[in-house]
């Protein structure tokens, strides 16, 4: 047993900063003394301990000291066998674990509403995803997770396939049975791997879904600055312990991120990881805790306005809802006649209150340890003014939030085939060299490769005509898309 | 001895009383809470280090945030008062025989407690047959009702603390809907005089603005609050405060120390550049 109220990485910063030391090395701002501006605004302590890798810092790419212990603490705390701290966000921890599975021409079973991270992963890769269609809420219009079965279809008819990549949860907070996908992928002898951006609080609370470790998964990229409390872009990528069975070493690992993680990992975000870590070893059952109270008391505020629908484990289903992550407040908002994205912006607009996303159906809101009763106060009246000022008649409003895709070519032969830009407008029936999405969530509606159907149009029309962000494509318009020639 | 309760008005004002001695002191769930004694101003009371009344001068604010409204409109049975711990808009309240009922809405009950032991002089009515306390979020309590109340009264602290939901759009929203055709709302609209205050006193109106077709603000001299000016909002469904009608209220025959309903019709008449304040949110 490690001792969690150590944190190696933080300690030696504050030794380094109390010892004064004369910097002739990078970052040139030294200390903040270069750049008075960026220290008034960010403060002399935040500058004082932005600093390069040096022998008693360690360094990311190759530690060997106290990073090295820090990794090592926060794998325990999170029932790993190894863990790597992480600058280049959680997309960066989702693309190693792909690549550190995959080879060219592998194949990856997943399920497609996945973050365009792991897309972005096969392009690099050149892997070929075997897409496992999620299961859809019809009421929600929201993308689900995997049924186990479907996922053990996939994996008898593929069987050379590598690796299985799981949600856990999706966005929305909705949980496939990873325990199952993970066992029966084990004895078809593939590595599991598991993007849990929205998960770090399941190592931690009592009473949510099971994490990918503990259900012996064999990667999972964990976002710290999520649920975690670290700074922006600060993650985790952890090995599991069967990891090894399954091709998963440390060493391997390791050299993939190399691949494209910065050799200057900042200590701001390395010092937030351990910071943080810490805290949820030695607190995380309070902390997460007062999250999931915080939570079920908004549900039930939100609940008595009427019209709301803040949905939660009454969805579970045992199959594409296997569970559900109850930190997460989703409402569901057609009913009232507005889509997601108007609440979303009239919360903002109207209300000075910016929640996480809202897409045509449903909002989320972020609710964490930093929030306070009064703010959650203040989002429930705002949406009970919300309804009472905005609400309308619901006809004629999409629901469906997810389309089947129609794959085409694997995302790599898609991305560097040769490709014409066409008017998007014009572009049904041919295949899309680019993403389309809306950010947030990031869930691509179109990924290289896939087919351009005139569903998909409407759905991208309508999406921009209630005011959601479109992104992905090289027109920063979203006016025009490169397909296939 | 020298011994001061000082409040920073501004990071660059400061004002001081004397205090002769500390009467009590504690953290409760929600802020921390202290009663002192002084010689000039008697007893008083501060939250997060903040005034909220003395017994000197706390006549001045209760009166005005409740007989204005009540003046403009005789007919209002039905109250709500969001926050008033200390019990002296309720106690001026409760001087009108013709109201039926009056709610009152605290979120620290032990602010209450503390001001029934040590300033009776506030909270000497807050057992009135009338009136109903209930510990809770202002912004949770109203949201709750609709086309009930006639009049409502924000008597909050500043919106940097515990009060800060009661300066919102949602809250003023809700309000609305919680009020009668012919509701009123008053609030505590902060001071046009420091630019702080003055900034918390612009976005409260333009919000309240949104909402009610009257708005208007009135005035009055608090010598413990920052600046000594301080501003009340009067927002409205349909009661115009300076309607000739107002006189009636003297056939009251309630005694004030403050309040007239000559200056009624002046506290509405505010200085150029509060009316520019005003008009340019």
């Amino acid at each position: 047993m490690l001792d969690q109220h150590k944190a190696p990485v933080y300690e030696a910063l504050m030794r380094y900063r109390d010892a004064r030391v004369v910097p002739f090395d990078v970052p040139g701002h030294k200390h903040g003394k270069g750049n008075p501006e960026l220290t008034r605004f960010l403060g002399k302590d935040c500058l004082a301990v932005d600093v390069n890798s040096m022998k008693p810092l360690d360094n990311l790419c190759h530690p060997t000291s106290v990073i090295k212990e820090s990794e090592e603490l926060a794998a325990e705390a999170f029932g790993a066998a190894y863990c790597f701290f992480m600058v280049g966000g959680t997309t960066s921890a989702v693309q190693s674990m792909v690549m550190s599975v995959c080879s060219a021409g592998e194949k990856i079973i997943m399920p497609r509403n996945v973050h365009r991270s792991a897309i972005n992963a096969l392009i690099l890769s050149g892997a070929v995803p075997v897409y496992v269609n999620p299961g859809v809420n019809e009421r929600l219009g929201i993308p689900l997770g995997m049924s186990a079965e479907d996922v053990e279809k996939a994996i008898l008819e593929n069987p050379e396939a590598k690796a299985v990549f799981v949600n856990n949860p999706t966005y929305y907070g909705i949980c496939s049975d990873l325990k199952r996908i993970t066992d029966t992928a084990h004895a078809h002898g593939m590595a599991v791997i598991v993007d849990e951006a929205h998960g770090t609080h399941f190592y931690f609370g009592e009473g949510l879904p099971v994490s990918a470790m503990a259900a012996g998964a064999d990667m999972a990229a964990i976002s710290m600055h999520k649920s975690g409390g670290s700074l922006t872009q600060s993650s985790f990528l952890l090995i599991g312990k069967s990891g090894e069975k399954f091709g998963v070493t440390e060493g391997r690992t390791r050299a993939v991120i190399n691949l494209t993680q910065t050799t200057s990992g900042s200590y701001l975000l390395l010092s937030s990881l351990d910071i943080s870590r810490r805290s949820l070893a030695l607190d995380g059952k309070k902390i997460i805790g007062k999250v999931i109270d915080t939570a079920a008391y908004a549900r039930e505020e939100i609940g008595r306005i009427g019209g709301y629908y803040a949905f939660a484990d009454e969805l579970i289903n045992g199959r594409d809802i296997y569970d559900f992550d109850r930190t997460k407040l989703s409402v569901h908002t057609r009913d009232i006649g507005l889509a997601g994205i108007e609440v979303y912006d009239c919360l903002r607009d109207y209300y000075d209150i910016q929640i996480e996303f809202g897409d045509i159906g449903n909002i989320l809101a972020y609710v964490s340890a930093g929030d306070m009763w009064k703010d959650i106060e203040r989002l429930v009246s705002a949406l009970a003014e919300i309804k009472r000022r905005f609400s309308r008649d619901k006809t004629g409003m999409l629901s469906a939030e997810y389309i089947t895709p129609q794959v085409e070519l694997s995302p790599q032969a898609a991305f560097y085939g040769k490709q014409t830009s066409v008017p998007i407008t014009e572009s049904a029936g041919k295949i899309s060299g680019e993403f389309v999405m809306c950010y947030p969530p990031g869930i691509p509606v179109l990924a290289p490769g896939e087919m351009i159907t005139s569903e998909i149009l409407d759905h991208i029309r309508y999406s921009k005509e209630r005011g959601c962000v479109m992104t992905g494509t090289e027109d920063m318009n979203i006016e025009k898309i490169k397909v296939l020639n | 001895m020298e011994l001061w309760f000082s409040e920073l008005h501004t990071p660059d004002v400061k004002m001081s009383i004397r205090v002769d001695k500390q009467i009590h002191s504690e953290q409760s769930e929600y802020q921390r809470i202290d009663v002192f004694e002084s010689e000039e101003f008697g007893r008083f009371l501060t939250l997060d280090g903040i005034m909220m009344l003395t017994e000197k001068d706390e006549f001045i604010y209760h009166e005005m945030i409740t007989h204005v409204a009540m003046a403009s409109n005789p007919g209002i049975k039905n109250v709500l008062v969001i926050g008033a711990g200390d019990g002296g808009t309720v106690r001026e309240l409760t001087r009108y025989e013709s109201l039926d009922n009056i709610d009152m809405v605290e979120i620290d009950e032990r602010v209450v407690e503390v001001c029934k032991q040590y300033l009776p002089k506030t909270a000497c009515c807050l057992d009135d047959s009338r009136v109903h306390i209930f510990y809770d979020d202002g912004l949770r309590f109203v949201r709750r009702h609709e086309n009930e109340y006639d009049l409502i009264i924000v008597d909050s602290t500043d919106p940097f603390g515990p009060g800060e939901g009661l300066f919102t759009s949602e809250f003023y929203g809700n309000c609305f809907n919680a009020l009668t055709a012919d509701g009123i709302l008053v609030n505590q609209h902060e001071s046009p005089y420091y630019s702080d205050d003055a900034k918390a006193m612009q976005r409260a109106h333009r919000r309240i603005r949104e909402f009610f077709d009257i708005c208007r603000v009135y005035q009055a001299h608090i010598p413990t609050y920052p600046s000594g000016h301080w501003l009340f909002g009067f927002a409205s469904k349909s009661v115009d405060p300076l309607s000739p009608d107002i006189e009636k209220w003297n056939a009251s025959g309630l005694k004030t120390r403050y309040y007239n309903t000559d200056l009624h019709k002046g506290c509405f008449a505010i200085p150029n550049y509060v009316k520019e304040l005003l008009e340019s949110v």
